[in-house]
């Protein structure tokens, strides 16, 4: 029998890497939250890989944290390697990557949610959604409970319609064995929203004392270790080891023989899998020219002997993985303790809503995570942050949070999604922002801390540590940038150690800081009065006087950009019917409903012509609100 | 009165008759301030579609006499007021009028103000707009608007060359960054500085084309010069004819002046000269040294007209003078009669001497390819693409510069991320170029290309 089981500002439905922050944001900010799981034992699970970060992947935890999130906190404390990669390639690349041990990353996150105040965390699977009369949501349990809110988060991963697919055998199903959510979908559709499958994969995991390590190459974290969250003092040590190998001729073999029980070439899977991160038989099929591919070997925790085959993943039957993966050095006579397999679920095309994630049809619903065709916990983890924070923003009438390219890759991210949509699992790339020497990983706590504090994520003790850090970051750059050093035989003999020119006068400390040689380390000796210690601080005074050409650079197309999308687009605009536009625009315009000129100009199919006549059409626009107050 | 705008809306240099655009909230008083009609009616008072007869007066001075045009807002170009005046004058005249209409409150014109506005009025189109452009800025002839278009595919293409080299580039660098465990190849420096150099190189060639591309497009002010009788008018009546489509030929012009814009080679020139022509003969005489040397030094080419048949006269020499170092030819004419000219003389000073029987030749042949020559157009093959507007130009130079920096972060060992950086600036400029990136300044920038008044 159906009943009112509890009502809520905010309810979560699902509690994976999306709806963790999401629930927490939400609660944080003062919302009665609800966070629906389908099991409790799957709260921040990790089905995929056993990692967090990677590249942009890291800048995006990063910013998270900076935001005042949980999921770079909780990585530092389940960490079992971490790894700085890109190292030499510029900080603009620079990404983090830790693997995690995944049960403790899971138990810590459900903790952390059980312990959070105004927050409630329910095993239940939803079933129907739907708004009553007075505009207020209403959720159906399975088992019948009723759940009102006034807002309400879609981040229902892999769940949603999901489907296991093994060779000739799939079933309905959640990542992991879990059930599926098998009724929402239909729900969903009756409201009337636009719904489409996609589909994601995941390697096998092998028994550690079935591989033969002998001739792998290993490959250690780093000393000392970067932590992810600005809140981590101590990031303590590595503790495991990965390892390194390929896959040959006979991989391929196994793999191209048995191609046609793959459901993927079989047409069985219709959802549209991620071109960045293919299965095995997908790079094998694509890349045929190619002689190998390379994989890594990672523990999935320190209570576990599972060992997670990156690179492999694949949807050929179980008796293909198992002859395939024994064509691989050092896993000729492994164990496979669960089969790879990929999975089919249903997601939203996120051009349906606008930049806070709340859908424009439907106000008061947002989405968040793969649910909004993204793949990867972080992208979900940072989408599950704005969509909360929003939902909360909106509960207490508050400004909505909106969160530019030129912000942040999280803003990058959004702004992707909502105006281009995608045609495959959306993941993060540094090639997808254009700022991206000013949105780095190690200053994402100058960019966005002030905003996290601004919203009310960030804490007292963390914001006078960052104003501290701030102060001597400040500090630092006015004194390299005042002292003088003398030509002494000290100095240029560093100098031609290091291969640049010697000098014959006095020069700027910062001068000689802005030489690619040269760095704080190495100027140590002849650099007697700097008094600051602090490496995060060194680092950013060294990246921005190193890089300061190229940042003005940066700045100055951000704030180009800024105009353009400082003038904004109303809401109701009927795009058919302005004169000018091309037939294609219209469609296109009508139906991703950009907020400003900026994001109009970043749709496919909207031609710099387009966009005159869109800014001459808001010119003849009666003048009040259209332009925001702080630009002109 | 801020939003009055005025421009000389007449081409610069061409036509014998002047017209000063007014339009805006204020066009009307603007006028009334120095336009005193014979009738004795206020412009203020005047209806739509009316005109008035009477002078331009200036701190009290006459400076011309005028036929005022009054529109009145929303019946105009614009869709503002309006008021149009023309005056007899020459370009001298008109720009005279004009100074005093902006001392009276009203602004200068931007280029393509006026149609920015009736475009913003609704007076107008975007495709009308830019075909008002088109009309505007193609000032050589038919067939020198025709290889325009060609021009422009031609650039295109050129551009794309240059910018899917630069992408090849930053495809590598990005994928190298984005997948560190992948077996994406090593970004080898010296391919990437090859690379690089070559759209430089490239680059480089095309902004270099650019000026004399200008000259093609834009034409070449040309005066001819000469004492009496040495056959200008013959020389000018060669040239006219060489040119079927002259596009200064608006009916219903006074010609006070004789001016035709006539294409030699492939450069449109515009043959204007004041003194020279219309009273004949007397150069030097009448206007004196100085002023003709004004003259000829603000030209941007200079056909020096001298006779074979007659030794050089003083003022003959005085001309060879003011040659040295200017864009000039010197065209010894009357080569059907006995030579006493002294031509190594005229050699010696003169880069570019040609013989000529301004009578009897139809073949200007030579006198082409001098003008291409001093114009820098001879080796421009316009079919290859060239650069069609300042806007363009910019572009065009702003992807150079972001190249040279891109590699002067090579030579200095900067980290590949800057590099990256700086070539996906170099790409974003040569998207704006060829207009397929959205910025700021697009609209303004379309606008820019009108040329003001029209």
């Amino acid at each position: 029998m159906k009943f009112l089981a509890g009502e809520f500002d905010v309810a979560v439905i699902g509690a994976g890497h999306a709806g963790i922050e999401a629930g927490l944001a939400a609660a944080r900010l003062g919302c009665k939250t609800g966070v629906f799981t389908i099991n409790m034992d799957a709260v921040g699970n990790c089905p995929c890989n056993p990692s967090i970060g990677g590249t942009a992947k890291g800048h995006l935890v990063r910013e998270i944290d900076a935001l005042g999130g949980e999921m770079g906190k909780a990585a530092d404390e389940c960490f079992l390697q971490s790894r700085m990669l890109n190292k030499g390639k510029g900080p603009a690349v620079h990404s983090l990557r830790a693997q995690i041990d995944r049960r403790a990353y899971s138990t810590r996150m459900k903790h952390t949610l059980e312990l959070q105040d105004k927050l409630e965390l329910r095993q239940a699977e939803i079933i129907s959604l739907e708004k009553d009369e007075d505009g207020i949501w209403l959720l159906t349990t399975r088992l019948e409970a009723i759940y009102k809110a006034k807002a309400v988060i879609l981040a229902t991963g892999t769940y949603l319609g999901g489907k296991i697919y093994v060779g000739d055998v799939s079933y309905e199903s959640g990542p992991d064995g879990m059930f599926p959510a098998k009724y929402l979908p239909e729900s969903l559709e009756k409201m009337g929203m636009s719904i489409r499958r996609f589909k994601t994969g995941t390697p096998a995991r092998v028994l550690r004392s079935s591989i033969d390590f002998t001739d792998l190459e290993e490959q250690s974290g780093d000393e000392p270790i970067v932590p992810f969250s600005y809140d981590t003092d101590d990031p303590g040590e590595n503790k495991v080891k990965c390892y390194v190998s390929w896959t040959n001729e006979n991989t391929k073999k196994v793999i191209l023989d048995n191609i046609d029980r793959s459901p993927m070439y079989s047409g069985k899977i219709e959802g549209i899998g991620p071109r960045y991160c293919p299965s095995i038989e997908d790079k094998i099929v694509r890349f045929s020219d190619k002689p190998r591919h390379q994989l890594f070997i990672e523990p999935c925790g320190l209570d576990t002997e599972e060992m997670y085959i990156q690179g492999m993943s694949s949807s050929l039957p179980e008796d293909v993985q198992l002859a395939f993966y024994h064509t691989i050095k050092g896993l000729e006579h492994c164990t496979v303790m669960r089969p790879a397999y990929a999975i089919e679920y249903f997601c939203a095309d996120p051009i349906q809503m606008n930049s806070t994630l709340e859908f424009r049809e439907f106000p008061g619903l947002y989405g968040a995570g793969q649910f909004n065709g993204s793949s990867g916990y972080e992208e979900a983890a940072a989408q599950g942050l704005v969509a909360g924070i929003n939902a909360a923003l909106k509960i207490q009438g508050r400004e909505p949070f909106i969160l530019d390219r030129a912000s942040s890759y999280i803003g990058t991210l959004i702004d992707d999604l909502v105006t281009k949509g995608c045609n495959d699992p959306y993941r993060m790339m540094t090639s997808r922002s254009e700022y991206r020497l000013i949105l780095r990983q190690d200053n994402a706590d100058v960019r966005l801390t002030p905003l996290g504090r601004k919203i009310g994520l960030i804490k007292d003790e963390r914001w006078e540590k960052f104003n501290n850090k701030l102060a001597k970051i400040n500090a630092e750059l006015e004194r390299v940038r005042k002292t003088v050093l003398s030509p002494t035989d000290e100095l240029n003999a560093i100098l031609r150690d290091n291969n640049t020119s010697e000098v014959a006068t006095g020069i700027r400390l910062c001068d000689l800081i802005k030489r690619p040689q040269l760095s704080y380390d190495i100027l140590t000796p002849v650099d007697r009065t700097r008094t600051e210690t602090d490496r995060t601080v060194l680092e950013q005074v060294e990246i921005e006087i190193k890089y300061e050409g190229y940042i003005k650079r940066q700045l100055i197309i951000i704030d180009q950009v800024r105009r353009l999308e400082s003038k904004l687009l109303p809401v109701d605009i009927d795009y058919s019917k302005i004169e000018g536009l091309r037939l294609e625009a219209r469609e296109k315009l009508n139906k991703v409903r950009p907020e400003n000129i900026g994001q109009a100009g970043r749709i496919s199919g909207v031609s710099p012509a387009d966009i005159s006549v869109l800014i001459i059409y808001l010119s003849t626009l009666p003048k009040n609100g259209r332009e925001k107050n702080n630009d002109n | 009165m801020e939003n009055t705008i005025a421009a000389i809306s007449t081409p610069n240099g061409i036509g014998g008759m002047g017209v000063i655009r007014i339009s805006g909230e204020g066009a009307l008083k603007t006028a009334e301030n120095i336009f005193v009609s014979v009738s004795g009616k206020k412009i203020t008072e005047m209806k739509g579609y009316t005109a008035s007869f009477g002078k331009i007066i200036d701190n009290g001075e006459i400076i011309d006499e005028a036929v005022a045009l009054v529109f009145r807002a929303p019946h105009s170009y614009t869709g503002e007021d309006v008021v149009e005046l023309s005056c007899h004058g020459g370009m001298y005249v008109t720009r005279r009028v004009l100074r005093a209409v902006l001392s009276h409150g009203a602004k200068p014109a931007q280029g393509g103000e006026f149609t920015k506005r009736a475009f913003l009025n609704g007076k107008m189109g975007l495709t009308e707009a830019e075909s008002v452009m088109d009309i505007i800025s193609a000032s050589g002839s038919q067939s020198a608007r025709a290889a325009m278009y060609t021009m422009e595919g031609s650039l295109r293409k050129r551009i794309d060359t240059v910018r899917s080299d630069l992408l090849e580039l930053a495809a590598h660098l990005a994928a190298w960054a984005d997948y560190p465990e992948e077996e994406i190849p090593e970004i080898d420096e010296d391919q990437l500085r090859n690379g690089l150099e070559k759209c430089r190189k490239e680059l480089t060639k095309l902004l270099s084309t650019y000026d004399a591309g200008k000259v093609m497009r834009e034409g070449v002010d040309t005066v001819i010069a000469g004492r009496p009788n040495v056959g200008k008018s013959t020389l000018m009546n060669l040239l006219a004819g060489c040119e079927r489509s002259i596009v200064t030929d608006i009916p219903g012009t006074t010609r006070d002046i004789i001016e035709e814009t006539v294409m030699l080679g492939n450069v449109p020139l515009r043959l204007s000269d004041t003194a020279g022509l219309r009273n004949t003969d007397d150069i030097v005489e009448s206007i004196g040294v100085q002023k003709a040397k004004e003259r000829l030094l603000s030209a941007g080419l200079i056909f020096a007209v001298f006779d074979s048949s007659s030794d050089l006269t003083g003022e003959d020499r005085e001309l060879i003078d003011l040659l040295e170092d200017a864009p000039a030819i010197a065209i010894i004419n009357k080569t059907d009669l006995d030579a006493k000219i002294d031509s190594e003389y005229i050699k010696a000073k003169v880069k570019h001497v040609i013989f000529i029987s301004a009578k009897n030749d139809k073949d200007t042949s030579e006198l082409e390819k001098a003008v291409e020559e001093i114009a820098g157009t001879s080796q421009l093959d316009p079919a290859q693409g060239i650069l069609a507007n300042e806007r363009q130009y910019n572009d065009a130079q702003s992807a150079l510069e972001s190249i040279q920096e891109a590699l002067s972060a090579l030579d200095i060992g900067m980290t590949f991320d800057a590099v990256t950086i700086v070539i996906e600036d170099a790409v974003n400029s040569l998207l704006e170029l060829t207009g397929e990136r959205v910025t700021d300044a697009v609209v303004d920038q379309v606008f820019s290309h009108f040329c003001v008044g029209k």
